[in-house]
């Protein structure tokens, strides 16, 4: 792997490998030093053109916790507004000779177009981009419930809410089913893609009806202002449907746990008791996020730097 | 600005329009003979001397009608950076165009007299082809007001063609008022079928795939809900309606169902909507994105059979140059839009001809008869190659290949989708009232 994009294309070895490793970096946050040095040397750059604090700072933290350099690079707004280009900013990277960009972005794909344009040679690492992945969200979240599921291989995981506009879900059903679980989202109607063949999960209006039989349930982050757009008719009857509370949780599975991406909408999506209930994993998710990315830090930017370089070199010296 | 004109061109060998092999004769902007062996035996007839004419060799070439493209960006007034009248022009010449009409989408928008007289006159003196503007059909294209119609159809420009393109006129009133206002001077309102509401944000035909790629649907049913709507206030009105670059298997359905009822409408679809499918969308490269988007393999093979059984009257370009920075950057913040001119022939031959779909004669149909009718300039375009007829002609070698490269377009634009691709078909000459504009596949002046 070169770089992180989709988590459509990560196969399940490579899955397994970075949830292993991420295991071998969690560790380290029991210890005393927290930090090792895998990647010194080597130049991070947090490319951010939309606020994430959260997964910035995560990301910061896992790559001073492996010693890299870190740039963080805030281009808020949209390139026509900022009056600089992706690519202008691109090249201003591979100028300062960026080893991996983590690039969060509102346009779908625009990590893609990093990676695939020639614009820099560094590894990109898509951290979130417009409403169509966020890959180190999936694993992390496969992290969290393999640690208290254990293998995922038939779990069933419940995904409900926003999945039109959720990147995490996108993620998250690639992942999750590459790694053999059986996947449900839920949600109303107007929140779910018009056609979702291609997607390999199932589909669900009724919540009451999957919370049964779910290992595992997501609950996403839906923003109040989609109710402007008739996507329904208020939050208060979001909440009624889709909302997760206490009775709601009541018919999960005795193990089952509740995981949200954050940042949570409190009274909205999920009740405060769920959330700072036994069962949710809420804040160790953000935990292993930092171990998750450390681990995709590693396996991206661990190798010798410029090898196909040296190698050219190599031969032009012998030839 | 011609330093030579030539006057009279003997072409010869040629295959008209598909058909029987025979020379032409071209002398003072008509074609004045048709027939065998003229060198030989036709000049003296016409009092010519051999000396006098410029022999082009036609052995192996198809002559067409002079293309007519109802539906072309040229960008002037305010986007010089993306296309001019002249490059724009020079680019329909080299894809055998001898008359383009020239979208309203200008800044300033062509909404009065002044400004489509300003894009008629650039057109005369570039000299490459005719251009004929078309009117906004509302004020800045803002679908509130009425633009001056009238005004623009009374002026030196002669518009005929209304249209807001680039945008819907969304407003059902005011549709309506457009279609009977126009029925005062013979125009026809060309739409572009979007419902805005069902197309907030929309960035790549509405499917699995826009699921999947996260990017916002354009669903099939913006624009036949609309296609639909206009047709039947048409009906109410008797006026025309002429509808932009369909692109769905519905609309192709209700476009059918409607000239079967006797209902009056005509329609377009452009090159790239014949040939290329979403499935592009998934490289995230914004030269596939268009409006209406690219759509799916279901879809174009019914804008094929649309075209070919008649229900979809012509092809039209919907050449839409934009400059690099537009298209070098991020899907959601690039512009809509592929160039088209120089390639909208080969993509003809490939889609319809070499498919054995259609034949010569309904390409010229498609794109020169019944463009020119629908514009309202046959008097100078889209007739048959016939004695008598003004010789706006161009010469396809059907049997030659090329591979598009971007880089030497002569439109200032390279956001080209056939970017790579081997096509069939290449104009190796156009004419324009007799005059060369195109000689062995370049420019003649």
């Amino acid at each position: 792997m070169r770089h992180l994009l989709s988590a459509g294309d990560v196969s399940r070895d490579e899955a397994n490998l970075i949830l292993d490793t991420a295991e071998e970096m969690r560790s380290l946050a029991d210890r005393p030093i927290k930090k090792l040095p895998a990647l010194r040397g080597r130049t991070v750059v947090n490319l951010f053109f939309e606020d994430s604090t959260r997964t910035r700072i995560s990301f910061e933290a896992a790559a001073k916790r492996l010693s890299a350099d870190v740039i963080n690079f805030s281009a808020k707004g949209s390139s026509v507004s900022k009056g600089e280009s992706l690519k202008d900013t691109a090249l201003t990277l591979q100028a300062m000779g960026a080893d991996g960009v983590v690039c969060r972005h509102g346009s779908s794909g625009a990590p893609h177009l990093l990676a695939n344009s020639g614009w820099l040679n560094g590894s990109v690492i898509n951290a979130g981009d417009g409403t169509h992945e966020h890959p180190t969200q999936a694993l992390l979240d496969a992290f969290t419930m393999r640690r208290h599921l254990g293998s995922l291989d038939g779990r069933r995981i419940t995904i409900v809410g926003d999945v039109l506009h959720s990147r995490v879900a996108r993620s998250n059903v690639l992942l999750l089913s590459t790694l053999g679980a059986e996947v449900t989202v839920v949600a109303p109607p107007t929140l779910l893609p018009v056609d979702m063949t291609a997607w390999p999960c199932a589909t669900s209006y009724d919540l009451d009806a999957a919370l049964p039989k779910s290992d595992a349930v997501m609950m996403l982050r839906v923003q109040r202002e989609r109710m402007n757009d008739a996507f329904f008719p208020s939050a208060r009857e979001y909440t009624r449907r889709y909302g997760l509370d206490v009775h709601r949780m009541a018919q999960l599975p005795d193990e089952a746990i509740v995981l949200h991406p954050g940042p949570m909408n409190r009274g909205m999506e999920i009740s405060a008791e769920v959330a700072d209930s036994t069962r949710s994993v809420i804040v160790e998710q953000v935990t292993n996020g930092v171990a998750i990315r450390m681990a995709v830090l590693y396996l991206l930017l661990s190798g010798s730097p410029d090898t196909s370089t040296d190698a050219t070199t190599t031969e032009e010296t012998t030839a | 600005m011609s330093p030579r004109p030539i006057n009279t061109v003997l072409i010869t060998g040629a295959s008209i329009v598909g058909g029987e092999v025979a020379d032409l004769l071209i002398d003072n902007g008509q074609i004045v003979a048709i027939g065998n062996d003229l060198g030989q035996n036709g000049l003296a007839q016409h009092g010519l001397a051999k000396e006098e004419v410029e022999v082009v060799e036609g052995k192996g070439l198809v002559a067409l009608p002079g293309l007519v493209d109802l539906h072309t960006h040229l960008r002037e007034p305010g986007r010089e950076d993306a296309e001019t009248v002249l490059t724009g022009t020079r680019a329909a010449a080299l894809g055998g165009f001898t008359a383009v009409h020239a979208m309203a989408n200008t800044d300033p928008v062509a909404d009065t007299a002044g400004v489509v007289e300003q894009v008629w006159r650039l057109g005369r003196e570039a000299g490459y082809c005719d251009v004929f503007p078309i009117g906004a059909v509302t004020v800045g294209l803002k679908g509130t007001q009425l633009a001056e119609l009238g005004a623009m159809a009374d002026s030196a420009a002669r518009v005929r063609v209304f249209s807001d393109d680039g945008m819907c006129v969304w407003d059902a009133a005011l549709m309506r008022r457009a279609l009977e206002y126009v029925k005062a001077f013979g125009g026809v309102v060309a739409q572009h079928a979007q419902e805005p509401r069902l197309t907030q944000g929309a960035q790549m035909n509405e499917g699995a795939l826009s699921g999947v790629l996260g990017l916002t649907g354009w669903p099939s049913v913006a624009e036949e809900s609309i296609i639909a709507r206009d047709i039947l206030l048409n009906a109410h009105v008797g006026s025309k309606l002429h509808i932009c670059h369909l692109s769905t298997k519905g609309s192709v359905a209700i476009v059918r169902a409607a000239k079967e009822r006797g209902l009056d409408v005509t329609a377009e679809v452009t090159p790239h909507h014949l040939l290329l499918t979403e499935d592009l969308a998934a490289s995230y490269n914004p030269v596939y994105k268009v409006n209406p988007p690219l759509r799916t393999r279901e879809d174009v093979e019914a804008v094929r059979e649309g075209l070919a059984d008649g229900t979809i009257d012509i092809v039209a370009t919907d050449h839409a140059p934009h400059p690099v920075e537009d298209k070098d950057c991020e899907w959601s913040a690039a512009a809509f839009g592929m160039t088209g001119l120089e390639t909208a022939l080969s993509v003809v031959q490939h889609a319809m001809i070499d498919t054995k779909v259609m034949t010569w004669a309904e390409v010229a149909d498609r794109m020169s008869y019944r463009p020119a009718a629908i514009g309202q300039v046959t008097a100078d375009h889209g007739q048959p190659l016939v004695v008598g007829a003004p010789a706006n002609l161009t010469l396809v070698d059907p049997a030659s290949q090329r591979t598009v490269v971007p880089g030497e377009s002569a439109s200032l634009s390279r956001n080209t989708p056939f970017d790579g691709m081997t096509l069939p078909g290449r104009v190796v000459a156009t004419f324009l009232r007799g005059t060369p504009t195109v000689l062995d596949g370049k420019l003649a002046r």
